[in-house]
């Protein structure tokens, strides 16, 4: 996935100024920042979350193997299933956890019958490494859970359509440090099959999970590049004061 | 960093003991049992009302129920010149009936029982007894029965409590033979002139299919109005035109729609007069706004991270909102509605403006047919001079107050049904 001179405006605000980041599919890439640096409006550009909020304007150039996401003729619909995200706080459906990931194969024809569904899920579940937990009560509902499995679930929820792209918007600020721990093995496992991004507030997190980071300050893009990098020597003074906690 | 520790140092610790402290506490303490009183004598009041009037409605119209009987022996076999209870058995039953004069045997009976002014005895629709008796068990046409026949009205009235003079001084006279016995037909007959005869079921069926047809069309039209002003419609000036539009028409005056009802669906579509279709549609226009401001609000409280959920994973817009926040929706929309329904079930003056105030002797057998409904015939008894109709009117308050409270029954277990806790 690459975006070339990406601009977004909420109204007369500019909220991200000509950013431009390729995002690899072997890679997971983290985004940092200070609050209100734009990296989460950024992530929602990726799959066009943005579009629904009437007054949010993209321009510049966003592509998934090739194709302008922006573009007129691209279906948002097959473009979020593409695409798929996970959200800061756990908003699993107020259903079953079968029904929960069963929802996207269904609305996207996925399974042609009742056992590929239950194979889906079974893998789904597998993959987001919650299959142990609740595999007898999966007709349970999925409010039910604890957070760090609501989340997970969420994670197997974004699985089960068969994403190229998982989006991750802070999927571990609600969740206590076991959980926490228990997602960032997860991504570490999802790494390679799906290309992953991860919008995050923690800085160890980023240095832990990701492979590389981008460093968002006040809409724009300071840094760039491999962690470790970013982390042991960056090259910007900004960086350089956000990471070592002199702001933000 | 400096002056604001001098502050500190410079502010006296505070005295939680002190007079204007403690007086201040008990001030304080005195204030919430003060809103405390005053909330649950404002409960003791609207429950002393409501109260009242159950008591009230009950204590008068449970009498409506009921009526006062004298007995009449019939000599069938004497009288019908030896009619078999065969012939009053299947679908010819009712026509072989007709031809058998049931009235003047009654009559004669009554005579030959009470004397020459019998007949003034009895309420002059009492014979339609006999026809159902007959009709129920035919077996009677073969013997000598003693039968239990409705009084005349005031003889009625007076029996209950309190009656002209005439009437009282007949009631004493007839103390051992006068019975109480269950009004059936106040259940299965419609209106009628003699209040010993009238009955609720042309009224309530009336209202049953208003309500219905009112059901059929502001439910869906309300509910999809909501949804899609809440979760398609741009937001700009036009579309807040539109809310507050529904929103004053939702405090439009009910006889208002009657006039528009008569104005539209009588004179422009002509659609024929006093019809539960005509009255339907009327109420359908009044219960619609309520219906489309409670969906919107009951659309708005479901969590927009479910919608987000939704569009994350690929589903469209009509899917996130029929598949996730409709359902999410619909115990507050269903509450709204029965709102709005137990409203239009009790309203009687957009009714009164499309016709439906006529006398209406049958029940309506369709949705074109003349009809009437419960609050109207309540109002229509209420006017009547004859002192009969006042537990008659009661009676059909309580049966319309029972019809209300199965109505919001129903809404709630509706509610909890479709419930979802997250």
């Amino acid at each position: 996935m690459t975006t070339r001179n990406v601009d977004v405006f909420y109204g007369e605000k500019q909220a991200i100024k000509d950013v431009s980041i390729d995002v690899t599919m072997d890679n997971v890439t983290a985004f940092i920042g200070p609050s209100g640096c734009g990296k989460s409006t950024f992530l929602r550009c990726l799959n066009r979350m943005n579009d629904t909020i009437p007054i949010a304007r993209v321009t510049g150039d966003i592509t998934l193997e090739g194709e302008d996401i922006y573009a007129p003729k691209m279906d948002v619909v097959q473009l979020r299933a593409r695409v798929g995200m996970v959200f800061q706080k756990p908003n699993p459906f107020p259903k079953s956890i079968y029904d929960n990931i069963a929802y996207g194969p269904r609305i996207h024809g996925l399974a042609s019958s009742k056992d590929e569904l239950d194979n889906i899920v079974e893998t789904s579940l597998q993959r987001a490494g919650l299959w142990g937990e609740v595999q007898d009560r999966l007709q349970d509902s999925g409010t039910a859970l604890s957070g760090g499995q609501q989340q997970r679930l969420c994670i197997a929820r974004a699985i089960a359509v068969d994403p190229e792209v998982i989006l991750m918007d802070e999927p571990c600020s609600a969740l206590d440090p076991i959980a926490t721990a228990k997602i960032e093995e997860l991504i570490h496992e999802l790494r390679g099959k799906y290309a992953i991004v991860i919008v995050t507030h923690n800085m160890q997190q980023a240095a832990r999970v990701s492979q590389r980071t981008a460093f968002f300050h006040l809409g724009t893009l300071v840094e760039y590049g491999v962690t470790s990098d970013i982390f042991t020597n960056p090259t910007e003074e900004k960086t350089r004061d956000y990471i070592t906690g002199r702001y933000g | 960093m400096n002056s604001s520790a001098t502050f500190v140092e410079e502010r006296n610790p505070t005295d939680w003991q002190s007079r204007a402290m403690q007086q201040r506490i008990r001030k304080r303490y005195a204030a919430e049992r003060r809103f405390k009183a005053l909330g649950i004598s404002a409960i003791i009041l609207s429950a002393g009302f409501l109260a009242f009037l159950m008591i009230v409605m009950v204590g008068n119209g449970l009498r409506g129920f009921t009526q006062t009987e004298l007995p009449v022996e019939i000599d069938f076999p004497a009288m019908t010149g030896g009619a078999s209870a065969d012939q009053f058995k299947g679908a010819n039953g009712p026509a072989n009936l007709r031809t058998l004069g049931v009235q003047d045997i009654v009559n004669t009976s009554v005579q030959i029982q009470y004397g020459e002014e019998g007949s003034e005895l009895f309420s002059a629709g009492g014979w339609q007894t006999v026809n159902q008796e007959i009709l129920k068990n035919p077996q009677i046409v073969e013997t000598k029965t003693t039968l239990y026949l409705p009084v005349e009205s005031e003889i009625d009235v007076a029996f209950k409590g309190s009656g002209s003079e005439t009437a009282e001084d007949m009631v004493a006279e007839l103390k051992d033979q006068l019975s109480t016995g269950f009004n059936w037909n106040f259940l299965t007959n419609s209106d009628a002139t003699d209040p010993m005869q009238v009955g609720i079921w042309g009224a309530l069926k009336g209202s049953l299919i208003t309500m219905f047809i009112t059901l059929l069309i502001a439910f869906p039209i309300g509910v999809l109005s909501a949804l899609y002003l809440e979760e398609y419609a741009p937001k700009n000036r036009f579309t807040d035109l539109i809310e507050v539009s529904i929103n004053n028409l939702a405090a439009v005056p009910s006889i208002i729609f009657g006039l528009l009802g008569l104005a539209v669906f009588l004179n422009l579509f002509g659609l024929p007069r006093s019809a539960a279709l005509v009255g339907g549609l009327t109420l359908a226009l009044m219960t619609m706004p309520v219906i489309v401001i409670s969906g919107r609000n009951a659309v708005k409280a479901v969590p927009p991270s479910i919608r987000e959920a939704a569009l994350g994973i690929g589903a469209s817009q009509m899917q996130v909102v029929f598949h996730h926040v409709l359902p999410l929706a619909l115990p507050g929309i269903l509450t709204g509605t029965i709102i709005g329904m137990a409203r239009a079930l009790g309203e009687t003056a957009p009714l009164l403006m499309i016709g439906m105030r006529a006398f209406i002797a049958t029940p309506p057998g369709g949705i074109v047919e003349p009809a009437t409904v419960l609050p109207v015939q309540i109002f229509l008894w209420s006017d009547e001079v004859n002192r009969g109709f006042v537990e008659k009117t009661s009676a059909a308050i309580i049966v319309l107050l029972l019809f209300l409270l199965t109505m919001n029954a129903l809404a709630i277990y509706l509610r909890n049904r479709f419930e979802t806790r997250w």
